[in-house]
Parts: C-alpha cells; sequence; structure tokens
C-alpha cells in the first residue's frame, strides 16, 4: 500500500495489538470500567477519544516548537478542554440522551492518561501526520477494548446489542429466556468490566508470550 | 509373578507408567493418587512423609461436611411439606422430620446441587491440568461440597455451573490453583452467584423448594428466613422458636440451617487438628461484641421500633450465631488456610473481624440480609496485610529485648558488635 509507509502502518497497528493502550500499558482503565455496560455507549466513547487524540495530536505536534516547556502541561490541557467541549457540545445537540448516559465521563476525557501520554510521548517529538497516525492509532487501540468489553457486558448483562433483544425478551420469555436462561446482573456493575479486561490481557498474553513481564 | 497375583495397587501402578509423559497423566495420576499413595520415593536429601497429606486433610473437612449435607436434605422435605400442609403441631423429630418423604425431596433437589458442583468443578481443575501439565490439585474436593450447602435449594442447575466456572477459573486457577488462591473460591462462587442473579439468590421465595411456582397461588407461603423477617421488622410474625434455630429446622440455604451438626464438625475439625480454634473463638468472639453493641444501642433508646434496623439491632446478641449462615461460615469458610490469616496472632484479628463484620452488614444493610460471605471475603483480602503486621511486630519486639539485653559475657565487647551486625 503506497499510502502508508510500513513505518507509518506501525504506528496504527502497533496500538492495535501488543502496545495496547488498556491491555498492555494499563492506561485509561477508569472510562473503560464506567461506560462500557453497553455498547453503543463504548462505540460513542471510543469516536469521541478518536477525534480528541487524533486532532488533539495534530495541534500538539504544530505548536510543538513555540511550547515553552515549562507551561507544556497547560498547553496540552486547553488543548484537549477545547476538543472535549467541542465533543461535548455536539452530542449534547445531537444525541441528548446519549450525552446524559456519558454525562461526566465525556468531561473525564481531559483526565484520560492515554491522551496526555501520547502528548508528552509522541506528539511533542514528531511531525504532524506521524502524531495524527499514532493519535488514531492509539485511540482507535483504546476503542477496541471498550467496543469488545461493551459486547460482552451488553450481551450477557442485558441480553441486548446497541439496544435490539438479540436473545428475546426477558419478560415475555421469548427466545433464549424460554429456557430459563437469565441475564447477568453481574456484568452491569462496573467489577465486571475490570474481570473482562482482565480475561482479554489473559488472552492476549499466553497467544504472544513475549509480552508477558519479568518478575 | 503371574497376572493373577498382581493387586488393584499394582496393576494401577503399571498403567501409570505407561501414562508418564503424556499429556492425559495429570489426570490419570489423580484418580491414582485418590485410592492409593504414589510408589515415586523421594530421590535426594530426607524428606518427612505425613500420613495427612492434602487429600486426607481434605476428606477430614467432607467428613465434617456429611452430616450437614444429609440434615440439610431432610430439611428441604421438610420446609416444603410444612409450607404445604403447615407446621406439623407435637413437632417429633422421627415422625415429622426424618422421613423418606423428606428424604426424597433432597434426593431429588440437593444431590444434582452436589453432582453438579463437583462434575463441573473438577472438570474444569482436569483441562487446567492439563493444559499446564502439573497434577491435579485437591482444592476442589473441599470447594465442591461446600458450594451445593450455601446456595438456596432452588437454584437452577445452569447458573450454578456458570457460577461454579468463573469461581474456578478467576477465584482460583488465574492465581495459580490451590494454595495460591487469595479468595476462597467456594465464597467467589456465592459471590458471584448473588450478584449475577440477585432474584434466586435473596427474598422470600428461594428458600423452599417450589416456592417460586408456589407464589400467587392459593398455596402461596412465605418462606421467608429469620434474619428476612427481622430486616422488616417482622419479628412478630415469625413462629420459630430458639431450639428451631439451633437444630435447623428454619429455611436458608441448604446446609447453613443445622447449627448443632455445624457445631458438632467444628469440633471434630478442632480435634483433627484440620481447622483453627482461634479462628473459630475469635469469629464467635467478634459477631457477639457486635451483636451486644447493637443490643446496648437499643436499650439507651438510641433507636426506636420505628426504625428500619429495629428488627435486627434488637435480635439477641448471641441469637445471630444460630440463624444465618454465620456459624457455617465461622466453621467451614473461615477457617480455609490458604485464604485466612497464617500466624497464631493474625487469626486471632482475623476471625475477631469476620464475626464482627457480619453482624454489621446483617443490621446496617438490608440489601444483604446475610453478609456472613461478603465479610469472609473481604477478610480473605486483608489476611496476607495482617500476617504481615504481625511478623513485623514479631521483628521489632525481639529487636527491641534485644537491644535492652545487658547482661553480657565479661568477655563479650567483641560478641555485642557481632549481634547487631547479625540482626541489622
Amino acid at each position: 500500500m503506497a499510502l502508508l509507509t510500513k513505518k507509518d502502518a506501525k504506528l496504527i497497528s502497533d496500538p492495535l495489538a501488543d502496545n495496547n493502550p488498556i491491555t498492555i500499558q494499563v492506561l485509561g482503565i477508569c472510562s473503560a470500567l464506567a461506560i462500557t455496560a453497553e455498547l453503543k455507549a463504548s462505540i460513542v466513547m471510543s469516536v469521541a477519544v478518536i477525534f480528541v487524540l487524533g486532532v488533539g495530536n495534530v495541534v500538539i505536534s504544530l505548536m510543538r516548537n513555540i511550547i515553552p516547556s515549562k507551561i507544556r502541561i497547560i498547553v496540552q490541557l486547553i488543548v484537549v478542554a477545547t476538543l472535549v467541549i467541542v465533543v461535548d457540545q455536539v452530542l449534547k445537540a445531537f444525541a441528548y440522551e446519549l450525552s446524559k448516559t456519558l454525562s461526566v465521563f465525556i468531561g473525564l476525557i481531559i483526565t484520560n492518561c492515554i491522551i496526555m501520554g501520547r502528548f508528552e510521548a509522541f506528539a511533542l517529538g514528531n511531525g504532524p501526520w506521524r502524531s495524527f497516525l499514532d493519535g488514531i492509532g492509539n485511540a482507535l487501540g483504546y476503542g477496541v477494548i471498550l467496543i469488545i468489553v461493551g459486547f460482552f457486558r451488553e450481551l450477557l448483562g442485558s441480553g441486548t446489542l446497541l439496544g435490539y433483544k438479540v436473545l428475546g425478551d426477558p419478560i415475555a420469555k421469548t427466545g433464549l429466556y424460554a429456557t430459563g436462561y437469565e441475564n447477568n446482573g453481574f456484568m452491569i456493575i462496573p467489577p465486571a468490566a475490570l474481570i473482562v479486561v482482565g480475561i482479554i490481557i489473559w488472552v492476549q498474553r499466553s497467544r504472544n508470550k513475549a509480552l508477558i513481564e519479568d518478575h | 509373578m503371574s497376572d493373577k497375583k498382581l493387586t488393584l495397587k499394582k496393576r494401577l501402578h503399571i498403567i501409570k507408567h505407561h501414562f508418564r509423559g503424556k499429556k492425559m497423566a495429570p489426570a490419570f495420576n489423580a484418580f491414582h493418587t485418590f485410592l492409593f499413595t504414589p510408589d515415586e520415593t523421594t530421590h535426594s536429601g530426607s524428606h518427612v512423609r505425613a500420613a495427612d497429606d492434602l487429600k486426607r486433610t481434605m476428606n477430614t473437612v467432607i467428613m465434617a461436611l456429611v452430616p450437614v449435607l444429609l440434615f440439610s436434605m431432610f430439611n428441604a422435605g421438610y420446609q416444603h411439606y410444612s409450607a404445604v400442609n403447615g407446621f406439623p403441631e407435637n413437632f417429633s423429630v422421627i415422625e415429622h422430620f426424618l422421613t423418606w418423604d423428606n428424604f426424597w425431596i433432597g434426593i431429588i433437589k440437593v444431590l444434582p446441587l452436589v453432582a453438579v458442583s463437583y462434575i463441573v468443578g473438577l472438570t474444569v481443575e482436569f483441562i487446567f491440568a492439563v493444559i499446564k501439565g502439573h497434577e491435579v490439585e485437591e482444592g476442589y474436593l473441599v470447594t465442591g461440597m461446600l458450594v451445593p450447602l450455601i446456595v438456596p435449594i432452588d437454584t437452577p442447575l445452569w447458573m450454578l455451573a456458570v457460577a461454579v466456572v468463573f469461581g474456578v477459573v478467576i477465584g482460583k486457577e488465574v492465581f495459580g490453583g490451590t494454595g495460591m488462591n487469595i479468595l476462597n473460591p467456594a465464597l467467589t462462587i456465592r459471590a458471584f452467584l448473588f450478584f449475577a442473579y440477585p432474584t434466586w439468590m435473596s427474598g422470600d421465595k428461594v428458600w423452599v423448594y417450589e416456592a417460586v411456582e408456589r407464589a400467587g397461588g392459593p398455596d402461596a407461603i412465605s418462606g421467608e428466613t429469620i434474619l428476612g423477617y427481622l430486616a422488616q421488622n417482622k419479628a412478630a410474625e415469625m413462629s420459630y422458636s430458639v431450639s428451631d434455630m439451633f437444630w435447623g429446622f428454619i429455611p436458608g440455604s441448604v446446609g447453613e440451617t443445622p447449627t448443632f451438626l455445624i457445631l458438632l464438625g467444628g469440633l471434630f475439625l478442632i480435634f483433627s487438628k484440620i481447622a483453627s480454634w482461634r479462628i473459630m473463638l475469635s469469629a464467635v468472639i467478634g459477631s457477639l461484641v457486635m451483636g451486644l453493641i447493637f443490643n446496648g444501642v437499643v436499650d439507651a433508646g438510641w433507636i426506636g421500633e420505628t426504625s428500619k434496623f429495629y428488627g435486627l439491632m434488637s435480635f439477641d446478641f448471641w441469637k445471630h450465631l444460630i440463624v444465618g449462615g454465620l456459624a457455617f461460615g465461622i466453621v467451614y469458610m473461615a477457617t480455609d488456610p490458604v485464604t485466612g490469616a497464617q500466624t497464631n496472632r493474625g487469626k486471632w484479628f482475623y476471625g475477631f473481624f469476620i464475626g464482627f463484620i457480619s453482624v454489621l452488614i446483617r443490621v446496617f444493610n438490608p440489601a444483604y440480609p446475610e453478609g456472613v460471605f461478603l465479610a469472609i471475603l473481604l477478610m480473605n483480602v486483608f489476611a496476607p496485610t495482617i500476617d504481615h503486621y504481625v511478623v513485623r511486630g514479631n521483628v521489632n519486639r525481639r529487636m527491641k529485648r534485644l537491644k535492652n539485653a545487658t547482661i553480657l559475657p565479661e568477655d563479650s565487647e567483641g560478641k555485642e558488635k557481632e549481634l547487631q551486625v547479625e540482626t541489622a
């Protein structure tokens, strides 16, 4: 593919697998636990983070030579805060119900360690195009985990996917519920996300032994 | 030697050599060592071989559980028929309790729970042993017996199976298997069931066989537990006497009711030196202290009859021990040697807080009328910390004693320095 050089493609593919921000670097856990009870919220959150991190990385990268290093954290915070407010307003305008569900967590994207981490570690030292790819890659890596967790938690916890009753109606006892199946209430509460993330980490490390840390 | 003279033991040893190094070896060895001690000898050094290995230890606990299991099978039927026909007048144990009808309900309801618990749990253990290539561990033998005894009788079998898989994998195997787990696996299973399927684990319809089906109909009964009555401030509607509570003729999780048999099991475990009397005693003290505090609050008039905590707070402090799962938890779960505190002094703290917090949760959290399993899980998490401070405290005390030791032999000037260097 001529669109991306091999080195650039790595910027996107690495965070998706062997350098995943959630499962390998263990960043951004807070929002992964809080908003993944529903798949829809996970998807919206992922899109929001992809936007904030992609655009933010470019902005920081463009300004990297004029930011005085003593106040760079403040500058970074202002950039993130601006982008997050844009996301928040767009959600309030076009998806009001959802913005209420996500409520404080959109605002808390500002404190998501992944974003500040990428600004510090990458955007301050690389050009805009590579920073953009890095931002998109890391946000995608974050989003993939969020969507996997959201998928299992919504399917097992509520028996729905994106609000559709894929397993049948639990009250009218149709579909799978006719056999006596019941929703797993444990999946709705945040500790379940921790366990699902843990299982993903387990699966990932047993497939790639190089990821296992020495003690 | 001809084939005919081969004993079962020798035959098994021969088969064992066929399996050696193969993938299924752990699975075979598990069955083999269940019957006989292995024929391997130690290759180097001297090793003390004790007769009470892990399997024997586990079996002792199971022996202590068998009376409880049998009682619970009769009780399942007794509660069912009492709910349908009303409580018998002039209750006699032989006529009304130890009957074939009662036992039959136990066979069709309790035995499947035991079977599912063991089959699913051991399958998971075998799969992990084969994948990881180590011997099958005995840890599940006791867990498998505890699990059916701490769930409501009507728990659907598939739910139990899901919970057992979760409990064994997440509660035990991810930490490295038997002996490495932080949380008691049986209680992990109970906690999973409680949070995953709360409608099947609490309320007044789950403790008696088929109570759910009867709900709303003419046969509808209140199969509420004693703690349930108290949590709703309905102590007056309760028809159970203290002796019912002590002997266990009350509704509740399958095996938690017979306080007397649990007491016997506890004594058996103490005298066979399997379980720690320190944990049991301090847990009893802990729950009595908390109960006394609550009774004192009521006596002082700080809590009126209108308070939602009145029912449980005014419950006589010693009765906390004979209702609900407190006795069962203290005797069979808190004393788990893997997840409990290891130091003697630590065991006192560990046990005390189990009793203390259990009663605290009972009274203050109406959503969890029974808090024993949460209290034990919480203290499981704290056990290593308790041990750490006990050991540190011991080291510090000895250091101090050493520093204060002034009487030294006359030619010990060099010795003193040596000692300081050694202990530094």
